[in-house]
């Protein structure tokens, strides 16, 4: 049996320093995920909702659902830190480096940037 | 050489022969994905500038079915769920109800293809083509990336499936089926960011 | 494409368990080990290393040229030797070709053949996909090139701002090459990044920590990722580009509310990092040419990497110092000029540390190091003109005028180029067991430097006379006349100096039999590469290097003695790994990944002519992805019998588990 382990193929799952989540952890987070979608649904139904207000409401929720996927699902939150760092940095690039490109078109400056214009 | 300890045969080989302890392919999958960030996030911003700049032609608020694209975004949501529960499936050996797994995402990520079809359609016989004005080319070009990385997802889960019934997916296995989950959910991510900022902030 | 990859060893069957041994029936295992079905099936990091620098000197002979024919007609006034319309495509072919097809692949030359040997390790992290990266980039190069005969060459400029390249302006097919040709070659870059990335996170020998690595590994990490995040920018850019002028999108069609700023600043989010691609390479190999030649430590090794991050990083945040003229608004100006000025202060920081490593140093005046003090001067020089840009009132005089073109090709050209010139004389001996000319080198540097500064030192004096650049020809009296004459001759000089290189190389190889043989450490070098027989064996290392000290194979030949005095304890020719690689276990090599490139080129030239084509090229792509995927990447039949202890090299994961071995866990479920 030992030479069988010696040589498979991939890992055992090292690495994962903690236990992952179990099945029924997964269909909790799932739930709690499926609430925020209809949180997030519900919005629309919102007659008088101004833009800022949306924004307000819905960009947390979905930075929520993105944190939980990215951490819960995809063993961010067990895994090697290398691999967070990784994603982290392209993620993090593409916010600022996006976000300044829209400043200069002035796409926020219908609210409060309006001074970078 | 060969004695220390990260060059005995055995020791060395499977598992801790890369630097990290990590595989490769693992590593390989995330740096990919820190690298599509910055591919969805151009054409996202893009999108952003240029969606209400059209000069004529069917208007996003005119066109969006809010209520259908909800019922796609859980579909994709459950097929991250059947995604983990494949993988843990497999680690824990469970190869039959694995195969399950699989096959209930892939199932799930063509009715949300399905439905994408279906969308592009009805905005087409409401008016919007692709070249109508250019929201039509902004959203199009966006979701169509977004299509074509899920088709991408569902490819590579079909032939895991393969894998599977032709006896070569075991549990020694599943990492590479968690690398490919890793894959799709991104894609599942990349969809909470496009449904909140293209579909429900207008 | 990491996908593809993984691909291959999940769909890998156990050898012996139902695999034909020609997967698919096309194929059978190439085995040649030498002779061209070695070079297109090859594997190896050296020979594609090797090939990428050949294709790199090939497409330099085309830029050049076209650079001659620019200068030619500018040499004197009112000349007619090319028409406006040609002249358009000829200074953005020189461009697109000696950035893409000759920087670019120049560095990827000297990243993987040295930076696995730097590691210590016998090959990249996936093998296959290395090769698909050369060949594409191959591919895509001559795809570009064959537009010439296509209706001809891209005319927009390098940087081709839309809505200039759309239809309307731009109507021949050339833009269409362009766009599908950088997309193609983007693939390639993507490929090799993620690669080359994964194999210096994991495949360093034991004891290679990240503050061990050489600075030219270094370098090359930060190069690669600079590359997988900005290559993705501009692959958006170029697809919004193709499917406005293919399929009639509106995205640059400013009548339509196109705003044609999306374009510059998509463009050069990914055009500044990819600046820093060109130059840091070459900043790699004068940090580990200049402390060979000066007998000294590098100076400042952490200084010198963390100013190779910093300026990854902040590669990032000036890119809009490109479009100063374009009515940006005041604060955006004033903040990209403050971090353009700031990123001056990082590649200060290495010009500091070169110099200071050559302080008090033993130095030999060899070809290598007088091209990386060659280096160090111009790039001051160009970095400096940098400078000034950042100040965004002067740059609202410079911008597209002739300083523009001078600052770019002294950064480019004085750094960029003198680094891998100086690279190649420094570690020819390394790649294929014979040195080049020093005699011959040192006329080819003189020559070099001579014609590169009687080229585009004037330009600098012609661009604040107000010349601009892209512009066909100028009249009399406009006081251009003198410094374009000097320009032309400096370009026909650095001509000259090129064909010396040319046949300082035929010389050398025809003369090698008479030289005595280099050794495996002819410069009494410091890193790995230099502790393997000259040239490389084809599995690197006999066993996995134990790294101790920065700089290891140094410390390994020099010890202090008990009076603290460093003396050499070890000939190289004792301590290094004499090359009979009996315990070695290679990737084999395969066919899949020139056959799986050839479809861009095929969908490319589809999409423009006739979507047949391309739908034969997606037939290619798709049987190749099966074929590549059901040929494992071990050869079944050149396994030694039980395992090496070196698995990990073959780098796929697809472990060379003895067949009886798999099944059993299979059936154990």
């Amino acid at each position: 049996m030992t030479t069988i382990t010696d040589n498979e193929p991939a890992e055992a799952p090292v690495g994962h320093g903690h236990d992952l989540p179990s099945d029924a952890q997964y269909v909790k987070i799932t739930l709690i995920l499926a609430f925020i979608t209809v949180l997030e649904v519900g919005t629309y139904f919102i007659e008088e909702a101004t833009t800022t207000l949306l924004v307000g409401i819905l960009v947390p929720m979905m930075i929520v659902k993105f944190l939980i996927v990215a951490g819960y699902f995809m063993h961010l939150k067990y895994d090697n830190p290398i691999f967070r760092r990784v994603f982290l940095f392209g993620l993090f690039l593409s916010v600022v480096v996006f976000g300044v490109m829209l400043t200069t078109f002035g796409f926020f400056s219908s609210d409060f940037l309006q001074i970078l214009r | 050489m060969t004695d220390t300890a990260l060059g005995t045969p055995g020791a060395a080989d499977h598992g801790h022969a890369t630097s990290t302890g990590i595989s490769n392919t693992k590593l390989a999958m995330w740096v990919y994905l820190g690298s599509d960030c910055l591919l969805f996030g151009s054409l996202i911003s893009t999108y952003l500038l240029l969606r209400h700049r059209s000069v004529g032609g069917p208007t996003p608020e005119e066109l969006f079915d809010i209520p259908f694209t909800s019922v796609s975004t859980f579909v994709l949501l459950m097929s991250s769920l059947t995604m983990v529960l494949a993988v843990s499936s497999l680690m824990r050996g469970d190869v039959r109800l694995n195969r399950i797994w699989l096959g209930t995402t892939a199932m799930l990520g063509a009715v949300f293809i399905g439905g994408q079809v279906y969308e592009f359609t009805t905005f087409y016989r409401e008016g919007l083509g692709y070249t109508t004005n250019i929201f039509g080319s902004a959203f199009y070009t966006l979701t169509a990336f977004h299509g074509v990385h899920v088709s991408v997802g569902i490819v590579m889960l079909m032939s895991m499936l393969v894998m599977s019934f032709r006896g070569n997916l075991g549990p020694e296995r599943s990492e590479t089926v968690e690398t490919i989950g890793l894959y799709w959910h991104f894609v599942d991510i990349v969809w909470i960011i496009i449904f909140t900022v293209v579909y429900l902030i207008p | 494409m990491a996908i593809i990859e993984r691909s291959s060893d999940i769909l890998a069957l156990p050898p012996g368990a139902g695999v034909a041994r020609a997967p698919m029936g096309v194929f059978s295992r190439p085995r040649a080990k030498t002779g061209w079905r070695s070079w297109v099936s090859t594997v190896d990091h050296k020979k594609i290393g090797i090939m990428y620098g050949a294709s790199s000197l090939f497409f330099f002979v085309i830029g050049g040229i076209e650079a001659l024919a620019i200068r030619a007609q500018l040499a004197a006034p009112g000349q007619k030797l090319l028409s406006a319309a040609l002249y358009n495509q000829v200074f953005t072919m020189h461009g697109v070709t000696m950035i893409f097809l000759v920087v670019m692949p120049m560095g990827a030359a000297f990243m993987n053949y040295l930076m696995p040997l730097q590691i210590g390790a016998r090959d990249v992290a996936f093998p296959r996909l290395n090769a698909l990266s050369f060949w594409t980039f191959i591919f895509g190069g001559i795809f570009l090139n064959t537009s010439w005969f296509l209706g001809g060459g891209a005319d927009g400029g390098w940087f081709a701002y839309a809505p200039n390249t759309g239809v309307i302006f731009s109507p021949s097919h050339g833009m269409d090459f362009y766009a599908i040709g950088l997309q193609i070659t983007g693939i390639a870059s993507l490929v090799g990044g993620v690669n080359l990335v994964v194999t210096v996170l994991n495949m360093r020998a034991p004891g290679m920590t990240m503050m061990k690595l050489p600075v030219f590994t270094w370098m090359s990490l930060v190069t690669q990722v600079l590359l997988i995040f900005a290559v993705p920018v501009i692959s958006v850019a170029l697809f919004l580009l193709t499917f406005d002028r293919l399929f009639g999108a509106n995205f640059f069609n400013v009548q339509q509310g196109a705003d044609p700023l999306l374009w510059e600043h998509l463009f050069w989010i990914f055009g500044h990092p990819e600046v820093y691609i060109l130059i840091l390479p070459a900043f790699g190999i004068v940090s580990e040419i200049i402390p060979v030649f000066s007998r000294k430590p590098i100076f400042g090794y952490p200084f010198m990497v963390f100013s190779g991050i910093a300026i990854g990083f902040m590669g990032w945040g000036v890119w809009a110092h490109h479009m100063f003229a374009s009515g940006l608004g005041p604060i955006s100006v004033a903040a990209f000029s403050v971090s353009t000025m700031f990123i001056a202060v990082p590649t200060g920081v290495k010009i500091l540390n070169w110099m200071a490593t050559l302080w008090g140093g033993k130095i030999s005046f060899t070809t290598p190091l007088l091209f990386s003090i060659g280096l160090v001067a111009m790039f001051t020089i160009g970095g400096l003109s940098g400078v000034t840009h950042a100040v965004a009132p002067a740059d609202t005089q410079q911008t597209d005028t002739y300083y523009i073109v001078a600052h770019f090709h002294y950064v480019i050209f004085g750094g960029a180029l003198f680094g891998f010139l100086g690279g190649f004389y420094f570690w020819w001996p390394k790649v294929f067991g014979y040195f080049l000319d020093d005699k011959l080198g040192k006329v080819h540097f003189w020559l070099t430097l001579v014609g590169f500064n009687l080229t585009f030192g004037p330009m600098h004096i012609l661009g604040l006379q107000g010349m601009n650049r892209r512009i066909q020809t100028y009249r009399d009296g406009y006081g251009f006349n003198f410094w374009n004459f000097v320009s032309t001759i400096g370009a026909f000089i650095i001509a000259l100096s090129v064909l010396i290189f040319f046949v300082n190389i035929a010389r050398s190889k025809r003369g090698a039999h008479l030289q005595s043989a280099p050794g495996p450490d002819p410069w009494d070098g410091r890193s790995l590469e230099w502790s393997v027989p000259s040239p490389t064996p084809e599995h690197n290392f006999d066993d996995d290097p134990v790294v101790v000290h920065f700089d290891d194979w140094w410390h390994r030949k020099y010890q202090a003695d008990e009076t603290g005095r460093v003396v050499k304890v070890h000939e190289p020719e004792e301590i290094a790994m004499i090359g009979d690689g009996s315990r070695a276990h290679l990737p084999a090599p395969s066919y899949w990944p020139i056959v799986m490139a050839t479809a861009f080129p095929l969908i490319g030239y589809g999409l423009i002519f006739n979507l047949a084509i391309s739908f034969v090229g997606g037939l290619v792509l798709l049987g190749s992805m099966v074929g590549w995927a059901l040929e494992p990447s071990d050869d079944e039949d050149q396994l030694p019998h039980g395992h090496d202890g070196n698995g990990h090299d073959d780098g796929d994961d697809d472990h060379a588990a003895p067949a009886a071995e798999r099944e059993e866990v299979t059936v154990g479920d």
